[in-house]
């Protein structure tokens, strides 16, 4: 690697944990963010000729602090402090800050600076460009495009949530053990948001952005390796590992969907699936289960059958079953109605499915899901009303070609041999 | 003499390297272990899972099983098995029997890639 890509690398990875512990010496998110970002401009002079220190992190944020000490000093006309050659020479300042920076305060300081971007005030998809503007560090531009917004929108969406989020005043005491256990659970719900904006892509003509899922599995493992001992936080991290892993077979060469049992198994990433079943196994341990264990738990189902017709539909139909007893919603119903099809038939599931058309009227998959059923039930005319719906309700080109492709064979059968 | 080469990096930075970044450090790498595993002189070579995979065993009057990585400073890496376990319990089983009236700890952490001797990567 080139000296710029490994610094890159290295500050981008030093990033989260970083900037949360300068929020906490300023209060102030632009100005710790403009502390890292003057620390990153110093490490990317200082570190091809000194090499990189030996804990980035402690140095950027030392040097960091130092930086915008200064600014409040210079700002307040007060005597400047020591120039920049003698702020490089760290020596002995680094190892004393990496010693106090142990894991108790970097994980609640990580936690807060990921809990500043759920304020429950902001919409879902703020949430998640917040984080990825404050805490992932991606520029305005790359998360507009992710988006597919023009920059001059994300740029005041984003500074409308940060302005937002400035007067909520969130404590910077350590939290209590409550309080962590809440804001470890609306973080994970934001982690969530973010892969499956990148996994399901909530418009524009891309069906699947990877790099969105990616960060949200870095930040999901930063995340548990500074809480080792949290079974929901285990199984988010098994859950988005074992749904990314199907990333290379989700897709056909055109860019249709391909849909699971369709799937060329061998396309799936074994790394991921190893990791996410071994952090599941992990979970399990703690007899505590929770809806991020129990749906990482059906995602291993899948991903343990070597081929779709292997696949442990009543153990899926089961796990659904607690998942809905846990956390009841009309798509956990909608969902479970798909493994009710495979062990029972296509008639159970649609009873099952009935009582949803209320809470569900608006959503894509519950008129493909119907749609289908109908079909096997060999009920065509229904059966098209139903996918003309989800056609209508569909989030990209990809999902509406997928409904049309059925709606052809439908047209296909019904043709007089 | 057989040498132990233990491969210790910045995780939080492995972690956020592209497939394309952590392919061509293999590749780089590969140009040497290639040629020793020509010769004979490759043994078998492991890639672990990341940290936040691993339990840790702290063997004494009453083992204690941990979630993460072995993070103290006092005792060192003095070896290392490698067994092929059924589960994670199996794993854990076997650690509190072979470390049984010691007060060592096992970091146990599963394997993401076992090359076996001399087998090029």
């Amino acid at each position: 690697m080139t000296d710029v890509a490994w610094i890159d690398s290295l500050l981008r990875s030093a990033r989260p944990q970083s900037v949360s512990a300068l929020l906490r010496y300023f209060r102030d998110l632009d100005r710790a963010e403009e502390a890292f970002q003057e620390a990153c401009l110093r490490a990317l002079k200082a570190w091809p000729i000194n090499g990189p220190p030996r804990d980035p992190v402690a140095w950027l944020i030392l040097v960091g602090r130092n930086v915008g000490l200064d600014d409040v000093r210079r700002v307040r006309r007060i005597d400047p402090l020591p120039g920049d050659d003698q702020i490089s020479e760290l020596g002995d300042a680094e190892a004393d800050i990496a010693d106090r920076l142990d894991n108790s305060h970097y994980r609640d300081d990580l936690l807060r600076l990921l809990f500043i971007c759920c304020h429950p005030d902001l919409p879902a998809v703020q949430q998640v460009a917040l984080a990825l503007r404050v805490v992932s560090g991606l520029s305005v531009k790359e998360i507009a495009r992710a988006f597919l917004v023009s920059e001059s929108a994300m740029e005041q969406r984003i500074t409308r949530a940060k302005s937002r989020v400035a007067r909520a005043d969130i404590p910077f005491e350590t939290p209590g053990a409550v309080e962590r256990a809440e804001r470890l659970g609306a973080v994970a719900a934001m982690l969530y948001l973010l892969f499956n904006e990148g996994y399901a892509a909530s418009g524009g003509d891309q069906h699947v952005r990877a790099p969105l899922c990616d960060e949200a599995i870095r930040l999901a493992r930063l995340l548990l390796g500074l809480f080792p001992g949290e079974p929901e936080i285990m199984g988010l991290t098994a859950l988005m590992l074992l749904q990314h892993a199907r990333t290379p077979a989700r897709l056909d060469a055109d860019g249709a969907i391909v849909l699971l049992e369709d799937q060329v198994r061998g396309l799936w990433n074994r790394d991921m699936i190893a990791e996410g079943l071994a952090l599941i196994e992990k979970a399990r341990r703690h007899r505590r289960p929770g809806p991020y264990q129990i749906q990482a738990a059906i995602a291993g189902v899948h991903a343990h059958a070597a081929t779709a017709a292997d696949t442990d539909w009543s153990e899926i139909d089961a796990l659904y079953a607690s998942l809905e007893r846990l956390q009841p919603s009309p798509v956990v119903t909608l969902n479970r109605a798909v493994a009710v099809s495979k062990v029972q038939g296509p008639a159970a599931a649609l009873a099952m499915i009935e009582p949803l058309a209320g809470p569900l009227s608006g959503y894509f998959h519950f008129f493909g899901v119907k749609g289908g059923l109908l079909m096997r039930l060999g009920r065509s005319d229904e059966a098209r009303v139903a996918f003309d719906r989800a056609i209508a309700l569909a989030h990209t080109p990809a999902e509406a070609a997928h409904i049309r492709l059925h709606l052809d064979r439908l047209i296909q059968d019904n043709q007089p041999a | 003499m057989r040498y132990a080469f233990l491969c210790c990096h910045d995780e939080a930075t492995i972690n956020s390297w592209t497939k394309e970044q952590d392919d061509a450090v293999l590749a780089k790498r590969a140009k040497v272990t290639d040629k020793l595993a020509a010769r004979g002189k490759l043994g078998p070579a492991v890639r672990l899972m990341p940290t936040t995979a691993a339990t840790t065993v702290r063997m004494g009057r009453e083992p204690v099983v941990l979630d993460g990585p072995f993070a103290e400073t006092k005792e060192a890496l003095l070896g290392f098995y490698l067994i092929d376990c059924d589960s994670l319990e199996e794993a854990i089983d076997i650690a509190q029997q072979i470390g049984r009236d010691e007060n060592v700890v096992f970091e146990i952490r599963p394997v993401k890639l076992y090359l076996p001797k001399d087998e090029a990567s």
